[in-house]
């Protein structure tokens, strides 16, 4: 009877430890933060014209400049999905990794390649204006084939010349919104 | 005979064995439960506007867009904040008057069956909707 109840209570601590390896979904990762305005302020810029179609055109330009290929395109909804994939080696960590091995230390990986992606979307949202929003985002993978980052781009200055280089492509000014 | 019978009693044996993997078709949940977990209704007719809504929503939770289509009336996304999250969703007309939309959740290499992450993606939806969201059965 004992040897039964530890044996239950064994059980049950097994499967609670068990569950508790599937992985929650972090509580902000679908809910609206503080500072979603400003990264919106950031991906956006609003243009006088509500000629969805020229503003897809003229974004599909200033990316292939900027050395993207085109994955996806609905025009319906104003959407484009493009991608690069480009050499990700940094001097810094293959010095660490040389360094590591002269010291006869464990296998460092250091990142090779990385794949940035893009989403753009058109939307018209007055009688005379639209919006163009981008997003940027990152994979890395290290010389072992594993993902080392996942990310989304921040970097204000990139935004700011991907929308410098498109208020040129339709020779409009890109206001803030 | 001897053969013959033993042989058919081994291929009953491996078939009882041949269950299908349930992560492969995901079966471990009512599959009723979890699509009203994953749905809502919306008051409007508009198919377009609402896909617009959930991509501009997607838009603020720092998702990148992988897919969309008019016709068919979905949106998937991607997230990456050191972690995966996979988004498909799907918007489709429902009785009189309402839009049904149903969204479904990946996370690293699960799927997201807990309704709290929903309920905070429709909140967020709500808001870019300009529209409250119905419960559906």
């Amino acid at each position: 009877m004992r040897s039964k109840r530890l044996y239950s209570g064994l059980m049950a601590l097994v499967v609670a430890a068990a569950a508790g390896c599937i992985p929650d979904v972090p509580p902000e990762a679908l809910t609206l933060q503080p500072e979603s305005a400003s990264l919106r302020r950031m991906q956006t810029r609003r243009f006088d014209t509500t000629n969805e179609g020229e503003l897809l055109q003229a974004s599909l330009g200033v990316l292939q400049d900027l050395g993207f290929e085109l994955d996806e395109a609905e025009s319906n909804l104003g959407l484009l999905v493009a991608s690069k994939q480009r050499d990700a080696t940094d001097a810094l960590q293959i010095t660490g990794k040389i360094l590591a091995g002269a010291l006869g230390g464990a296998q460092v990986p250091v990142d090779v390649t990385q794949r940035i992606r893009v989403s753009l979307i058109t939307r018209v949202i007055s009688a005379s204006e639209s919006t163009v929003r981008i997003t940027f985002q990152r994979t890395v993978w290290n010389d072992l084939g594993q993902v080392s980052r996942y990310d989304t781009l921040d970097d204000p200055e990139l935004y700011q010349e991907f929308f410098f280089k498109l208020s040129k492509a339709v020779f409009l000014e890109a206001h803030g919104i | 005979m001897v053969a013959r019978s033993l042989t058919l009693v081994l291929s009953l044996l491996l078939a009882a064995c041949a269950t299908v993997d349930p992560r492969l078709l995901d079966t471990e949940q009512s599959q009723v439960q979890l699509r009203s977990i994953q749905s809502r209704a919306f008051d409007t007719t508009d198919k377009e506007q609402t896909l617009r809504a959930v991509i501009a929503t997607l838009q603020d939770l720092a998702f990148v867009v992988d897919k969309a289509d008019l016709k068919l009336g979905t949106v998937s996304a991607t997230k990456l904040d050191g972690y995966l999250l996979r988004m498909t969703v799907s918007v489709r007309p429902r009785g009189q008057g309402e839009m049904l939309v149903r969204a479904n959740a990946q996370f690293n290499d699960y799927p997201v069956t807990d309704p709290k992450p929903y309920q905070s993606f429709f909140i967020a939806l709500e808001r870019a909707m300009f529209l409250s969201a119905h419960a559906v059965d």
